[in-house]
Parts: structure tokens; sequence; C-alpha cells
């Protein structure tokens, strides 16, 4: 009994923190509608830049306060100059593509950051005052959780001071409800986004200093909080602070048991308490439901069958893919067979995506449970190949099934940051149990079958896989189901006007989009000979991602396209570069800004211009 | 016979009755109008008899069958079609595959993967689109079409689900007078011609007098009068509260 409430402390300290940064999180999103995925990154530069400047000062209490509050400073200047060279361009652009610029600048400041304070680990000297104790029932109990415990409910007071008592606080309140209309008052939006935008930033970049004493600036922060963060802005409700704080200590303070009482489920745990949460309040434990953006939003063209000429081109693609193998040996062998696993990749994330409107940021977890389900067969069964690619899909199929059962009544943004939070989680599962999975080292020995060990066979049974299931798809596309599922996205209000289960639709596409991805990852494995916990990491769900908006949501040729055209700039980039984070992130901010439709979407427009009335 | 027999229909909101104890039925081939002042819960009243809503008290039978406590969905697989207030149409398909969609809802198809969609019921599209006059803009996606155009679009896509009772939130708002009058003329042919009840809302009291058979007059949640055009212009409740504001609307 005596270790509870040392235990429910340190929750609460961990609660400040999580407070921290998902309240700049939850204020960005309420005003400017953006989810910024950045936010952990700039937790990430606060925590480096709060190093250099501590590390710098003299190491009484005052001058640490001081250097804590100009790191927060810093990383709101930071905020500045990036909410003005990218956010600014892309808040009428659809959601899914902010969504990726604020990738790309995940993707820059990674290497920014490497390029500055290079690859290892910097922990903070902690200075005698920071290592004190105090005694709290019999126990000893850091000093500085203390601090953290007292930080998170001033910092909520002082936001709701900002929010309630400032005119700033009462035009940003008012953005929050209705965007439109506080621009129709005259309101300088530009500038109220932006000190917005630099107040959450700011705010990042103090949890970020903050939690130097009790960690270590690394160049892993910036995702593992994200992820958090998102659990906890769900389960508070997006755009509440209130909600944001109840959330924050909620998790933080069930981790803190958690830890003690199973070690190994306390992943699963937080997202069980998110799944429960969202089953009862779909909006969170204090949000709204979501108004609808009242600027038109652009229709989506008519989808139409391809036509002839494309039709051909693909007959091409198709014959010269198959005769591959006799032009083009070894290496290209394999890059050629990891375009046919993207094949899969994207056209799975498509379906789902595109014509069933449900946006993935953790599209990596059904390919990882895919390449999963084959790599542990093998290990622990040693079952054939043929088995573990019938198993890949089922496995994954049945998982996206039952995560689609807690999701599939959450609008987009939501639907997006727990798909996220989701795979973050398998990421976990698979790194930490490490009894199972062989943890970071990964299964090994995942090796096909003599007749297949070939690069040749080998590919051309990627390929006949992939095109196949490729081909799948789009058929169930243009079927009724497709349709109904595309009618379910149009307009669900109609589409249960006519009959149209919703609901059943969007779970059905999931499964079919986990299973083929699965498929997929399976492919991956016995190519690699090897399952990694890589393949469930968020850079790979972005990666499917990016194939998708590549190629454009609007036509069924359109992931393929992008598959190819990723697979290809990947590897030349990769191949060239040790800076390939940062070109990529770059090509993806600059494609955002100038392509909100994506290459084949761009074609397709020049292609249908004057052809429509 | 009737159609759509509604008794005792109540509901509140955190205390406030937003309808309570309404009772009426439509018959076959008729034509309800629902009207009254804003706030007489009117969308509530509708949104309990298209699922939308959950009633506290009383009870909505379809052809004998209580179809309140279903949701919209089920209610709609009884055989009610709806139009919306605010057009919703199926943006990314044509003119004709927003018909057709819904044809294959009503005909069970939808859970098939393999045979194309725009192959099944074109013909049966395009005869429902003949009678509200779309048939030349088949082809063409719902996005450019005109507003009276969408309004009868809608029209069609509900029949697609050959209803025995149609509802009719607002169908007119958004149109012209002109249009107004030739749409609701349209609806009282099909109505007549297949033997749909329809219930509709509307504000525009010349449509109303102009084509509804019967009116329910709801103030307050309540509701006030019932009765043909002419009963219900001389009744001196409806005056009071509606029509004797004297601005001919609300």
């Amino acid at each position: 009994m005596s270790s509870i409430l040392p235990q429910l402390l340190t929750g609460l300290a961990t609660a400040s923190s999580l407070f921290l940064i998902s309240a700049g999180l939850t204020i960005i999103f309420g005003v400017s509608r953006i989810v910024n995925f950045s936010h952990g990154s700039l937790m990430m530069l606060g925590a480096y830049i709060g190093w250099s400047i501590l590390t710098r000062l003299p190491r009484e209490p005052e001058w640490f306060a001081l250097g804590i509050l100009a790191t927060a400073l810093a990383t709101a200047l930071i905020g500045v100059v990036l909410e003005m060279a990218v956010l600014r361009r892309v808040y009428r652009s659809p959601e899914l593509f902010q969504l990726l610029a604020t990738f790309g600048v995940v993707l820059i400041i990674q290497d920014v950051t490497l390029l500055l304070w290079g690859p290892t680990e910097l922990p903070l000297p902690r200075p005698r005052w920071l290592r004190g104790f105090v005694e709290v029932a019999g126990s000893r109990f850091p000093l500085y959780d203390l601090v953290l415990i007292a930080i998170g409910p001033l910092v909520l007071g002082l936001l709701w001071l900002a929010l309630n008592r400032t005119r700033w606080g009462t035009l940003v309140r008012a953005a929050t409800l209705d965007r439109e209309m506080v621009a129709a008052l005259g309101v300088d939006q530009r500038r109220l986004f932006t000190s917005v935008f630099a107040l959450g930033a700011g705010l990042a970049g103090l949890g970020g200093a903050l939690s130097l004493p009790n960690a270590s600036a690394n160049l892993g922060i910036d995702l593992s909080v994200i992820a958090d963060a998102f659990v906890v802005v769900v389960v508070g409700g997006l755009g509440s602070l209130p909600g944001a704080f109840l959330a924050s200590v909620l998790i933080g303070v069930l981790q803190a048991f958690g830890i003690v009482l199973v070690p190994k489920i306390t992943l699963v745990l937080v997202f069980l308490v998110m799944a429960v949460v969202l089953v009862f309040r779909p909006n969170g434990l204090l949000g709204r439901p979501q108004t609808e953006a009242r600027e038109a939003t652009v229709a989506a063209p008519v989808v139409r069958p391809a036509p002839p000429a494309l039709r051909l081109l693909g007959a091409a693609a198709l014959a010269l893919a198959v005769a591959a193998p006799f032009i083009v040996g070894g290496y290209y062998l394999t890059v050629l067979t990891d375009a046919c696993v993207a094949i899969l990749f994207a056209a799975s994330l498509h379906f789902m995506m595109g014509p069933g409107g449900m946006a993935s940021f953790g599209h990596a977890a059904w390919f990882g449970i895919g390449a999963y389900a084959a790599g542990l067969l093998l290990h622990w069964a040693g079952a054939p190949m043929p088995l573990g690619l019938l198993a890949a899909p089922v496995a994954a199929g049945i998982v996206s099934g039952l995560f689609g059962w807690f999701v599939v009544r959450l609008s987009g943004v939501y639907l997006a940051m727990l798909t996220l939070a989701f795979a973050q989680i398998a990421w976990a599962v698979s790194f930490q149990w490490v009894e199972v999975t062989g943890g970071d080292n990964g299964l090994l020995g995942v090796w096909p079958p003599d007749w297949a060990r070939d690069p040749r066979p080998y590919y051309w049974m990627a390929l006949a896989l992939s095109v196949g299931v490729a081909l799948l798809l789009r058929r169930a596309l243009y079927a009724p189901y497709g349709y109904a599922l595309r009618a379910a996205r149009d307009s669900a209000p109609r589409a249960r006007a006519i009959g149209l289960d919703v609901e059943r639709l969007r779970i059905v596409a999931l499964v079919i989009a986990g299973a083929a991805c699965g498929l997929g990852g399976a492919i991956f494995a016995y190519g690699k000979g090897g399952v990694f916990p890589t393949y469930i990491s968020i850079p790979h769900s972005v990666e499917a991602l990016l194939m998708v908006l590549l190629g454009g949501l609007q036509t069924v040729a359109g992931p393929i396209i992008g598959a190819l055209v990723y697979t290809g700039l990947a590897d030349i980039l990769v191949r060239s570069t040790d800076l390939w984070r940062l070109v990529l992130g770059a090509v993806i901010v600059v494609l955002v800004v100038a392509f909100p439709e994506g290459i084949a979407g761009a074609v397709r427009r020049l292609w249908l211009r004057g052809r429509e009335a | 016979m009737s159609v759509l027999s509604v008794q005792g229909l109540g509901k509140s909101f955190g205390g406030v009755r937003a309808v309570s104890d309404v009772s009426f039925s439509v018959a076959p081939g008729e034509m309800l109008a629902l009207i009254g002042p804003n706030g007489a819960g009117k969308s509530t009243l509708f949104n309990m008899v298209g699922g939308q809503l959950q009633p506290d008290a009383g009870s909505v039978t379809l052809g004998g069958a209580t179809i309140s406590g279903l949701g919209p969905r089920a209610v709609a697989r009884q055989g009610v079609g709806r139009t919306f207030q605010i057009t919703a149409t199926f943006g990314s398909m044509t003119v004709r595959e927003n018909v057709q969609m819904a044809i294959l809802s009503h005909r069970r198809e939808i859970w098939r993967f393999w045979r194309p969609a725009a192959e099944r019921f074109g013909d049966e599209a395009d005869a429902l689109l003949a009678q509200v006059g779309l048939e030349v803009q088949a082809e063409r996606a719902t996005g450019v079409l005109a507003y009276g155009d969408l309004k009868r679009l809608e029209l069609a896509v509900a029949l697609g689900n050959a209803p025995r009772l149609l509802l009719m939130d607002e169908p007119t708002a958004g149109m012209a007078p002109a249009e107004r009058v030739a749409l609701m003329q349209l609806t009282r042919r099909l109505a007549t011609e297949r033997g749909i009840a329809v219930l509709f809302t509307e504000h525009d009291m010349d449509v109303v007098f102009d084509v509804a058979d019967r009116i329910l007059v709801l103030d307050r949640g309540a509701l006030i009068a019932e009765g043909d055009g002419p009963a219900i212009r001389a009744n001196p409740a409806v005056r009071a509260v509606y029509l004797g504001t004297g601005s001919g609307g609300h």
C-alpha cells in the first residue's frame, strides 16, 4: 500500500509532460484545424536547444528556470518561421495534405537536428539541487518531479487566463468555434494563426526542455512523443484544453500504475483506455462534435474507368515488368521486387483512403502484422512459405477488422490519429516482446523455399501476387460494393437514406485493405529473409501515404504510379545522399504546396481540361 | 388504409418539449404538408419519422409495422425514401450512377465484388431519370448540375428505393418560385401514379396550398390544426400563430 502515493506522484509528473505537449497540439488544431505532426519535433528541438543553453549557464536553480524560458522562446520563434514558411500555404489544402506537409517538416527537422547536434544522446548533467529528494509517505520522491507536477496546473491556469481574460484569447476561442465568422468580422487571421502556432511551439519547447533532467535529448523524441500526444488529445477531445489536461492525468497515472502491476501491457493498456473512452464518448472526454468547415470543399471528380490509352500503357508496362528479369539482374531485380510490394502497400491504403474516405497514418501496422504472421509461423511452427502467404492476409485482415469495429464511427482526423497510435503500439509490442518477436533483432532466417530462393522466380511470384491483388481491388471498386463504399464517403446521410450500412461497408474496406497490405508484408519478409520492428515504424506508414498522395486519391491507377515513382526516387535518394530525410521532407513540402491533387490527379486534370462542361 | 401512422409521438431535449403527443396518418398517394413557425418542432418530428431521432413517447408505424426505434438505414429498408433540405448526392458519380446506387441497394446487390456496377439497372435508372426530366443529363457529374436539377435528382434517387412513403424536408428551399411549383407538381404526379404517401415540410405557403391534400400545423411542439387548404386558411388558431402575422411566409 505504501507505494500508492509515490506511484501516483510519478503518474502526475508524467501527466504534466504529456499536458505540455498536447496542450499546444490541441490549441493549434482548435484554431487552424491542422493536426501538427511536427509537434513532437518541436519538443525534440526544445530538448536539444535546452541542452545547449543549460549546459552553458551557471547551474543554480534561477539560471535553470531562465534557460528553460529562453528555450521556450526559441522554439516559439521556430514555430513562427514554420507557420509562415509552410503551414500558411496549406490552410486551404485538404486535411491529409496538411498532415503530410507537417510530416515533411518532421523529416527536415530530424536531419537538421542530426547535423547540428550529432547522433549521440545528450544527457543533461544534473546539478545537486536537481538530484534532491523529498520524503513522501515514508519513501524518497524526486524533488524535480514535484516541480513538474506543479507546472502542469500552472500552465493550464496561465493558458486559461490568456484565453479567457485577453482580447487575443477571445479571438482564439471564437476562431475555434467558427473560423469563417471570425474572418468575416475582419480579424487578421494570419497574425492570429501565427501567434497560436508560436504559443503551441513554445509549449512544446518548454516540455522538451523540462524533460531533460529526467531523460536526455535524443533523435527518437519526435515520433514517440507525437504518438503519446495524439492519444492524449483524442481521449481529451480535439481542441479542448481542459480535456487535454484531464486525459494527461488519466493516462499518466494509468501508465505509472500499469508499469508496476503489469509492465508488459502498459502500452496496450493505454490503447484500451482510449478505445473505451471513444466507444462511450466518440468526441473524447470533453470534446465537441466537429463542425463541418463551411468553405466549399472541392467535390471529388467523377470516377470513370481508365481511358483505352492508359490501359494500353498499363499492359505495356506489365509486359515489360514480366520480361524485366531477362533485361536487368541482381540489384535492380531486388528494387523491382520492392516495387511490387510497394504497389500492394499503396493500393491497399488507397482502397480505404480514396473510395473509403478513411485516412490512415498507421498503414504499416497491417504490413507488419502480415510480415510477423508469416515470420512467427515459420519461426515457431516451421510453416512453409505458401502457408505464411495465406496466414499473413488472414491475420492482418482480422486485426484490422477488430480495429475497425472500434474506430469506424469516428471522424476523419480522429481516425487518422488513432491509426497512428495503433501502429505505434503494434511497433512497441514487436519491439518489446523479445521472447516471441526477437525484439530489435527481429526474426531471422525467414527465407522462401528452394524453388523461390533465386531472385528471378521470387520476383515473378511477387509480381503475380501484387498485380493480381491490385486488379482484384480495382475490380471490387467498380463493383456494387466499391460504389457503395464511395457513396458512403460522398454523403453518409444520403447513403443511409437509401439503406446502405455505412459502418459495415467501412469495416469491410478496412479488412480488405488490411489483408492486401498484410500479404505485401509477408512477400517483403520472405524477400528480405527477416522481419523487424522497423516494418511497423511511423516513417514506413508515411511512405505508404506518400505513395498514395503522390499518385493522387481520385484515380485507381494513382497509387500504382505513386508506388513506382516513390520506390524509384527513394532508391536514388538513399544511394546518393546521407541527407535523404532532408531532401525527402523538402520534396514533400514542395509537392503538397504545388500539387494538392497528386501527380496522377494533376495529369488527369490536364487530360480532362475542356472535356467536362 | 394509411401508409404512415404516427401515434402520440413526443420528444424532449433536456427538459424542453420539442414535440408532444402528436398523432396523424398519411394515406397512399396523399400529400401531407407539415407547417409551423420556426422552432415549432417540424424537424424533430420529421427526424423521428425518418429514424434520425428516437422518440421518448409514442410510436411510428409504416403499413402496420412499427418503425420507431429503428435507425435511418433500417427505416429506409422498410420503404421510406427521403430528400434533404441541403441536397445530398454522391458527388463522385454521374447522375445515372446516383440512381443506380439506390436501385442496387433496394435490390440487395451491394455486397457484390465482381460484376461492374455500371452495368446493373442502367435502364431502370434512365426510366426514373426520364420521369423527373433528367434523362439528357444522365452522363453528367452531379457537381455541375443546377440546383433545381439536383433536387430532381434527389427525388429520382429516393424513388430508386421504391418507397411507400417519401419524406421531403424543405424540398423547395433555395429554389426560384417558378421552379418550386414545378418540382412539387412533379412530386404530386409521381405520388399519385405510384401511390406513394408524401410527408413534407415547407415554408412557401403558395406551394403548400397548391399541392398539399392535407395540412398539419405544428406550434411549440403540439399539433394545433389539421385539414385541407381552405380549412387551414380559415382556422383562427392558425391565423393567430402563423398566417396572422401577415407576412405570407413566416
